[in-house]
């Protein structure tokens, strides 16, 4: 499996990550190798290997229920480029 | 033509921890704006989530209770968008492996139950709040809400009319505020909604295309909400065009969907394991521990109260809707001692009269299961009758201390003294000779005008029993 420079935009597209025109090409070329050696991996017989989804084998540390944050708006707020009423501002968003 | 509908609900339900799943600021509704997001819930870098153990706990305990396999590995990923409520540009999600899988919740619709199918139910963290009102051509953003606990709960297709998935929707509301891991509350959005809907012809093996309809946030609105749905697709399959795979919006006040984002649109939310979480750990003793702490379930107690207490099955179910009613209803039976089924009805039928009327919930009631037990007594006692009762318990309600206090206050204690009956009895037939006569005459229905006369005479306070007793032997001479 390969990437097209189309696929590869819309894939920057999502991430919002700008690139150009020549900078496609060269991405769907080294994205396109990589898809390659996850295809070979895929083709190796995985019947009875337990799923990985971490490499380490610990498991998830958990902490208690319990509240440790106090308020910090006014610090967090400082360096906000906007702020009113206690709110965070962005460019208008409608959906 | 007959058509049939396929609905699945997705549900949020918010858990009621105390902290983030992720952090630890408060979840507590309605603080002040951002006052209750942290350095994790804002994104800054170099900020790391570390999980709760208590949203860990609630979803197992989720789990038991719809009788699912429980994954002992469960993992986060990270599903991907872009928007300002979500600061880091991800949420953190279950994707590929849910700690919650397959379950069934049985629902009661019409006298007939049925099992609906549970998918999965997974953790994930909610997002931010945006408010779109003007701030100088701005959108504010209130963080509070970011990261805290939420558990989807998603059901198969398996419900087929719009009052089933409420029937579903209830059951599952009840079962969650039941076992303690949310509060339910839906005008604050603790409880939430999607549903999918597609229609088929009857017998078609094949699903229609569905519509999502999302967040949902109240039981009447989700009923509105699918039966419009349904409605449209037929009338677009009928008129000979086709059902659009799209995201759609309830408009409450104009009662009807429309099209948010169609599906080529949708996002793409290119998930991955998180990398900053390794898989949830759920061993065979954390579960056994979460199961010793599972409460008698709804449909178990109410099946008990049938059995036990000889209910029928309309008030054990009244008695079985919150567990905070359950309770209070076994401390009634067990303080009074007294017949459970009398308590039952002064507890479904008298007492929660008052509570709808009132719009309160049972935790909230001014009388007390110690004080209804209380009032059961005095009718078990031959105190007051129940007319009587009626009447303290009114007292109760509006705060006039409890059974005994009002019936001394009032002096409404019943008069059993057979003496002071006769006398009032005596006074009653001499004052209706006329009445007396045809009585005598052979006209038996006047029996009911008699003692009407002798309770008036006594203010309701004449045990009735006694009443007919000696009425009848003194009418006859």
């Amino acid at each position: 499996m390969s990437l097209d420079r189309d696929q590869v935009r819309k894939i920057a597209h999502l991430a919002r990550l700008e690139i150009s025109e020549a900078e496609s090409s060269a991405y769907a070329e080294s994205l396109s190798r990589i898809l390659g050696l996850i295809e070979q991996m895929n083709a190796v017989d995985t019947t009875g290997v337990e799923p990985m989804a971490h490499p380490n084998d610990a498991g998830l540390r958990l902490r208690a229920d319990a509240v440790s944050e106090a308020d910090q708006r006014e610090r967090f707020q400082a360096v906000a480029p906007a702020t009113e009423a206690g709110l965070y501002l962005v460019p208008k968003v409608i959906e | 033509m007959e058509w049939e509908s396929v609905i699945g609900l997705e549900i949020h339900a918010q858990l009621s921890t105390r902290s983030k799943a992720f952090s630890g600021a408060a979840t507590r509704y309605g603080a002040e704006p951002n006052t209750q997001a942290c350095a994790v819930d804002i994104a800054l870098p170099g900020v790391l989530p570390v999980f709760n153990e208590q949203a860990a706990r609630m979803a197992v305990k989720f789990g038991l209770a719809i009788g699912a396999q429980i994954n002992h590995r469960s993992v986060f990923a990270r599903k991907n968008y872009f928007y300002p409520d979500l600061p880091k540009g991800y949420q953190i999600s279950q994707y590929e492996i849910p700690v919650v899988a397959k379950g069934s919740l049985t629902i009661e619709l019409d006298g007939h139950e049925r099992l609906i199918g549970i998918t999965r139910a997974h953790l994930e963290e909610d997002a931010g709040k945006s408010l779109h009102e003007d701030f100088h051509g701005m959108t504010g953003i209130d963080l509070n809400r970011a990261g805290t606990p939420l558990l989807e709960i998603v059901s198969e297709p398996d419900l087929r009319s719009a009052k089933e998935a409420v029937a579903y929707m209830k059951k599952l509301h009840q079962l969650v505020v039941y076992l303690g891991i949310c509060d339910g509350n839906m005008q604050e959005g603790s409880f939430r909604c999607d549903a999918n809907v597609s229609v088929r012809r009857k017998g078609d093996p094949k699903f229609g295309t569905r519509a999502e309809i999302k967040n949902v946030n109240s039981f009447r609105f989700v009923e509105k909400a699918i039966e419009f749905e349904i409605e449209r697709q037929i009338d677009l399959i009928e008129s000979g065009k086709s059902v659009v795979q799209e995201t759609r919006l309830y408009d409450a006040d104009k009662d009807q969907t429309r099209s948010m984002r169609s599906k080529e649109e949708a996002m793409d939310y290119r998930y991955f394991p998180d990398p900053d979480l390794p898989p949830l750990v759920v061993d065979e003793a954390f579960v056994r521990e979460v199961q010793a702490t599972l409460p008698e379930l709804p449909d178990a107690r109410r099946a008990r109260f049938m059995s036990q207490y000889g209910l029928n099955r309309y008030d054990a179910g009244v008695l079985t809707s919150s567990r905070e009613m359950a309770e209070y209803y076994e401390t009634a039976v067990r303080e009074s001692k007294g017949d459970p089924k009398i308590v039952a009805n002064w507890i479904a039928v008298e007492l929660s009269g008052y509570l709808n009327l009132d719009n309160k919930d049972i935790a909230e009631s001014p009388v007390s299961a110690k004080m209804i037990a209380g009032l059961v007594q005095r009718i078990a006692d031959n105190t007051i009758s129940g007319k009587i009762a009626k009447e303290v318990l009114e007292a109760m309600w509006a705060g006039e201390g409890d059974a005994d206090a009002v019936i001394a206050k009032k002096g409404l204690k019943q008069i059993t003294d057979t003496g002071a009956i006769e006398k009032a009895i005596d006074e009653v037939i001499a004052k209706n000779t006329a009445q007396l006569e045809q009585y005598r005459a052979g006209k038996e229905a006047l029996f009911g005008f008699f003692v009407g006369q002798v309770m008036k005479a006594t203010r309701g306070k004449a045990n009735p029993q006694q009443v007919n007793e000696l009425l009848k032997k003194k009418l006859a001479g």
